[in-house]
């Protein structure tokens, strides 16, 4: 794998961002967008739009085509076994609020549990916490660890004949840290329990098989994995989407309209309410192919590498305070520096072209129970090099040197 | 204005040794800011006498090194003023802050005026601004004996 090859097929790296080479240490947040991708935006939008599924025209015949290819490529891509598997939103957000709100529906009552972990990020948690009102549910954590990990006994341990649903993160956004979802779901299932995966940074990083992990929900998120804003996919059991009701309703999801009453679409129709972001969508199909073409092993491989590397690097400069070590974990290292503020360090690293993350990444439950209302994270991508983890340590020391510290 | 100038010595030095930084006794009024997306948190406390002037003002919370230079320097300032003088120096730091180049108002001397002006660093980036502003929003608060948290975002 050539990662300079690869980094050449990202414009946004021909660039100077204020002066300097661009160090982009912040995939977990959002990735950067290959050429073809962007291309592919344009080249839609120029020669090739049309509004999807509804009309009968050349443009509309072609574009529902490009768009259900994308459905495809996902179904291939993750492993599902069907293609009406694959639901679109506009994020991994609306994907969880889908579920949350359609089994929440159907199938919680009062005093029922909804078991996620303290790992989830502001996502995994506030679509269920609507429920608390609205079903008077209640809502139980699962405790991270020492080691910045949630462990299948953990999970287990908080089970309890009241739980109806279990969710949880594939791949921590701030330790890092990857949950052990087979078994996870192996035993909920023991129990008659469904499980949500938060699939944000599984999907961008990890090898994806759905039929294998066996979970009832998966979210994803289409910006995080090189792919455009306003896209994610809803995985969903098939028996699932043609249990549960209907999320958002309008055109596009009905099959007959009367005064007296409405019958839904089948699916995928029945989860695609209003014009969805066709063009993303579209555009989406080629961030899958550049995975492919990559292979998700050689990506996995590759962060692995930078992430053992920068562990090192970072370990040995004093003073700085990697959070969690667990033992299982992907390429997202959240850290403080005793005696200056994670705003201040990014700050200062952004000065050298080193873009990371500050603040509580959307998960203030896990940096309540670390002690701290911010840490700093250096999170990696496809096209990131050893070089970028040496700018990062530098600028580190740079940001000590401003601070008087050794 | 670079980075070098926005982390000059003496807001390193109110960073780390911020000033006041304590809850005065017998205050009379108070406010809390909290700005959730670095999640700062600042609690200012006002001892205002029976002539309107500030007999003590401090603050306790954490934050970035801008936020808590920029509590810390407030505080310095405003002790010994009336409250209206106060509510002058607000504004005029506020619009600085946001655009205006320099501070207007004759209720400071000039050493103090540069002391403030090193913050004015903040408007090149526009992230960082509601770090140098949260203590003095919260201390409107506290002034209009507002129950209401001072937030930075909606």
């Amino acid at each position: 794998m050539n990662i300079d090859q690869i980094k050449k097929e990202f414009p946004i790296f021909d660039n100077k961002v204020q002066n300097n080479d661009l160090v982009y240490l912040d995939s977990a947040n959002s990735s950067q967008k290959p050429r073809i991708v962007i291309d592919r935006i344009y080249d839609f939008y120029s020669k090739e739009f049309s509004n999807v599924g509804r009309s009968v025209h050349y443009l509309a015949v072609a574009a529902t085509n490009l768009y259900e290819q994308t459905r495809t490529s996902v179904q291939k891509y993750i492993n599902a076994s069907d293609k009406n598997e694959i639901v679109f939103t506009k994020g991994a957000t609306e994907a969880i609020n889908l579920v949350a709100n359609t089994f929440g529906q159907k199938y919680l009552d009062e005093g029922d549990e909804v078991l996620i972990t303290e790992l989830e990020h502001h996502s995994n948690y506030v679509p269920w916490h609507f429920l608390r009102k609205s079903k008077k549910i209640n809502i139980e954590f699962a405790e991270v660890n020492d080691r910045g990990e949630v462990t299948l006994e953990e999970i287990k341990k908080k089970i309890t004949d009241r739980t109806k649903i279990i969710c949880v993160t594939h791949l921590s956004n701030v330790t890092g840290a990857i949950l052990p979802i087979k078994e996870i779901v192996k035993l909920a299932h023991s129990k008659g329990i469904p499980v949500l995966v938060d699939g944000c940074q599984g999907a961008p990083h990890l090898k994806l098989d759905m039929q294998d992990l066996d979970c009832d929900f998966y979210a994803i998120s289409g910006h995080k994995m090189y792919g455009p804003t306003g896209i994610g996919v809803l995985y969903a059991k098939k028996k699932w989407l043609e249990d549960l009701p209907p999320y958002q309703g309008g055109g596009g999801m009905i099959r007959e309209v009367k005064k007296k009453g409405i019958s839904y679409g089948e699916l995928p129709n029945k989860y695609e309410a209003g014009t969805m972001a066709t063009a993303q969508v579209i555009a989406f199909n080629e961030s899958i192919k550049f995975l492919e073409k990559i292979g998700i092993e050689n990506i996995e491989k590759h962060e692995k590498e930078l992430l053992d590397y920068a562990v090192d690097l970072l370990g040995k400069n004093n003073s700085v305070n990697i959070i969690g070590n667990p033992k299982n974990k992907g390429g997202v290292i959240s850290f403080t520096i005793e005696g200056i503020h994670p705003h201040d360090i990014a700050t200062i690293l952004d000065e050298d072209g080193v873009a990371i993350r500050a603040g509580h990444h959307c998960c203030q439950i896990l940096h309540e129970k670390l002690g701290l209302p911010a840490t700093a994270r250096a999170s990696f991508g496809v096209y990131n090099t050893k070089d970028d983890i040496d700018q990062l340590n530098n600028s580190i020391n740079n940001c000590k040197k401003i601070f008087n510290l050794k | 204005m670079n980075l070098k100038e926005l982390y000059q010595e003496i807001i390193l030095d109110h960073g780390k040794n911020p000033r006041n930084l304590r809850k005065s006794e017998n205050f009379n009024k108070d406010a809390k800011g909290h700005n959730p997306l670095c999640g700062d948190h600042v609690h200012v406390f006002l001892k205002i006498d029976e002539n309107k002037k500030v007999e003590d003002i401090s603050f306790e919370g954490h934050g970035c090194a801008i936020s808590m230079a920029s509590a810390s320097i407030m505080t310095d300032l405003v002790r010994g003023k009336e409250e209206f003088e106060v509510k002058e120096i607000l504004n005029d730091f506020l619009e600085m802050i946001k655009e205006k180049d320099e501070l207007k108002t004759n209720l400071l001397k000039e050493d103090e005026k540069t002391k403030l002006m090193c913050l004015s660093g903040v408007k090149q980036y526009p992230m960082r601004v509601k770090c140098a502003t949260l203590s003095w929003h919260t201390l409107t608060s506290a002034l209009d004996n507002s129950q209401q948290i001072v937030k930075t975002e909606d």
